[in-house]
């Protein structure tokens, strides 16, 4: 979706993201800044629909305005020259990597990409990734495009037959985990973004806190990316599930209701 | 006023009793204030007690100085608009501080009937909410005089207690004033912090419609620093800026097993619940509930967020605290509430360890019991385990309440302004600047977490030296 806000577009790096809320009544949820335009003053967010909020912000219609929208939050990426950069994405993840993808191939590394889905249909932004990337491997979990496998194969056979100097990672929280297991066992310095819950985004809450190196950090002002290989995965994939009841029931309600 | 009644007759009079909502049929509502007001007849009677003292220490013991006697004695004339006016010529939220100010160690503290009587102060909090509800209800519009418009931009980070005070003055002042805010709405803790069975939303929201009356500028979902540089609004024309982002930052305990669900700062806790309404069905943003309830502190935070959770149901909702009720930094009325309410009190309690089920949730904890040794840095005594002390407790959620820190995010943005080692503003006491010129600062972000008269204090104190040097600045 192209969003309308030259504050935004003008001052974001790749890596930010924004905080949304759509009605009086809704929630506030993060989503990664995939593009911007500061001529047109547009910012390109993309979004899968998973309960509530997503299904609210996808009902949106060319012209309708989001409630409430503040940005840009976040460390943004650090870029730099650095030589070969391994780019991993999961799903809708690759929407945020494909502004990194972009400036690592800008700041003249040589990027292979790996995009990864379980399906054909959820490979997004193919056509945008292959423009800023010197090589792209794309994987489905059921052969329905691409290669058939997970995406850390994909990622392994470039990792055996290439240097890799640093590599990003954007995706499901499991997805992240076993891709920061397979690039720990080649010593590759590896940033993960990851996709805690949030509420206010500015660090005023401690809902998105995980624990990186034995520390408590907060995702939204520290991250959010992180050195994937101290990143305990296991207790961030726990915090996501904190509201699985409440997102489930409100899911089938706001379902009844349409 | 004085020979009117003798002080004889004025010092029999017993204190009046505020009317509160009954503890049973309270605990079942969020949004229904405790505190009911007094009516007329009732503040007429406690205005009479004040002794319009020729020395009012009272006067001293507020942040403010607010003139004390005289707002009273224009209740004891029944001149109520008058006494709201009289309270607005220094605090610019009687209707908050009349609720929040911790009166008993302000200006109650210093009553002539405390000092000298050994009799319960004048209720002067209780007055000061009477006057400016009066004035609020009363629909009789007290839009301040201003300054002719001097056409220099000024802006107040932040939307909190210190910038609302600052913005009340420099508009008055002349100057064209914005408000920026992080979140999609204003008050900072006003609204998100304090929950509205101790300050309405409407009470708020009616001195905020003021301030835009007064032609105040309210910018929302605006991050200085981020959404725009302080660079792009030098800029757009802005010549002043008043930094009080506040203490939006929350403390964790860093034991084990802190980072389980159902463990929440309380600043979590209650912005889910007062500033998104994640009690009520229609809201989205959900809150998670717990029968066994443990708020970790001893303050009015802490105060705010046990209550809440018996509001949302608890069967029981205990306060952990690891010094002794005397201690505990909490408003005295809170603290008595709370035990109407059914709030248990385990002073003297410290957490060691959270435990959690197989999907991660809180189950229980661990604490030991402390003794008082030795005062600490603070002056309180400190607390000190005691060996073998240890026990355990069953809790499905856990709220930490041990205090707030300055939110980083605006200080990191300006690499010149001095900071300490704790993340707050470094300014001149007096007259509120910081490190760099043309930038003030005050509320929670100079101080750590404090109060809300004390951020107003600030934000008023920043204003008139904020003015003095943008007049020195364009007659040079």
């Amino acid at each position: 979706m192209v969003v309308e806000n030259p504050l935004i577009a003008k001052s974001r790096k790749p890596g930010n993201f924004v905080i949304l809320r759509i009605g009086e009544d809704g929630e506030r949820f993060p989503l990664t800044i995939a593009g911007a335009d500061p001529v047109r003053g547009t910012i390109t967010l993309v979004v899968q629909i998973m309960g509530v909020s997503s299904s609210k912000l996808v009902a949106l219609e060319p012209g309708d305005c989001i409630t409430d929208l503040v940005g840009p939050l976040g460390k943004p990426t650090h870029i730099g020259k650095i030589g070969t950069v391994l780019a991993a994405g999961g799903g809708v993840g690759v929407a945020p990597l494909l502004p990194i993808v972009e400036a690592f191939k800008k700041a003249g590394n040589r990027v292979v990409t790996v995009i990864a889905a379980r399906n054909k249909d959820l490979i997004i932004l193919e056509d945008e990734i292959r423009k800023w990337s010197d090589e792209v491997i794309v994987m489905t979990d059921d052969g329905s495009y691409g290669r058939q496998g997970l995406v850390t194969a994909g990622m392994e056979e470039i990792i055996q037959r290439e240097n890799i100097d640093e590599c990003i990672v954007i995706g499901p929280a499991i997805m992240m985990k076993f891709a920061s297991m397979l690039t720990k066992k080649y010593n590759i310095p590896t940033q993960a973004s990851l996709n805690s819950i949030m509420v206010d985004g500015t660090g005023m809450c401690g809902a998105c806190r995980v624990t990186v190196g034995g520390k408590t950090k907060f995702t939204c002002v520290d991250g959010p990316e992180f050195d994937a290989h101290q990143v305990n995965f296991d207790e961030m994939l726990m915090r996501l599930g904190g509201y699985l009841q409440e997102e489930k029931r409100a899911t089938e309600i706001y379902l009844q209701k349409l | 006023m004085r020979s009117k009644t003798k002080n004889k007759e004025r010092t029999q009079i017993e204190r009046v009793k505020m009317p509160e909502l009954a503890p049973m049929i309270r605990v079942k509502y969020q949004d229904r204030e405790v505190n009911m007001g007094l009516e007329l007849d009732q503040a007429l009677k406690e205005a009479t007690r004040c002794m319009d003292c020729v020395n009012p220490t009272c006067i001293e013991g507020c942040p403010v100085s607010i003139n004390i006697p005289k707002f009273i004695k224009y209740i004891e004339k029944g001149d109520i608009l008058l006494a709201a006016a009289t309270l607005k010529e220094t605090n610019a939220l009687p209707a908050v501080c009349g609720r929040v100010c911790p009166q008993e160690k302000q200006c109650e503290s210093k009553c002539f009937y405390v000092d000298k009587l050994d009799k319960p102060s004048v209720a002067i909090g209780h007055l000061e909410r009477f006057a400016a509800d009066y004035e609020r209800n009363s629909g009789a519009a007290n839009i301040p005089e201003k300054a002719s418009p001097n056409g220099i931009k000024v802006a107040a980070v932040g939307s909190g207690p210190a910038s609302l005070a600052f913005a009340g003055d420099m508009v008055k002042y002349g100057y064209d004033v914005t408000v920026f805010e992080a979140l999609h709405e204003i008050g900072g803790v006003l609204k998100y912090g304090i929950p509205e069975f101790r300050l309405p939303n409407s009470v708020v929201d009616f001195e905020l419609e003021n301030l835009r009356k007064m032609g105040v500028k309210f910018e929302t979902n605006y991050i200085v620093g981020r959404t725009s540089s302080f660079e792009d609004l030098r800029e757009e024309g802005y010549q002043g800026f008043f930094i009080a982002s506040g203490a939006g930052l929350p403390r964790f305990m860093d034991i084990p097993g802190e980072n389980s669900n159902g463990i929440l700062s309380s600043n979590e806790y209650l912005t889910r619940v007062n500033l998104m309404g994640a009690a009520m069905d229609d809201k989205d943003t959900p809150v998670l509930k717990g029968k066994y309830v443990a708020v970790i502190g001893g303050g009015n935070t802490a105060m705010d967020s046990v209550r809440t959770a018996l509001r949302l149901g608890a069967s029981r909702a205990m306060i952990i605290y690891r010094r002794s009720e005397a201690e505990m930094p909490a408003r005295i009325e809170e603290v008595k509430h709370a035990k109407e309410e059914g709030v248990e009190f385990m002073t003297l309690c410290n957490p060691l360890e959270y435990f959690a089920d197989e999907k991660g949730r809180v189950s229980g904890m661990r604490l030991n019991r402390m003794g008082l040794g030795e005062p600490d840095s603070s002056g309180r005594r400190r607390p000190m385990p005691i060996e073998g002390s240890e026990f355990e407790l069953d809790v499905d959620l856990v709220v930490v309440a041990v205090g707030v820190s300055p939110n980083p995010l605006v200080p990191s943005c300006l690499p010149d302004l001095k900071v300490t080692k704790w993340g707050t503003i470094v300014v001149d006491e007096d007259k509120m600047q910081s490190s760099i010129s043309e930038m003030f600062a005050g509320g929670d972000i100079v101080r750590g977490g404090a109060t809300v008269i004390l951020a107003m204090g600030d934000g008023r104190r920043a204003a008139e030296n904020m003015h003095n040097y943008l007049q020195s600045k364009s007659n040079n």
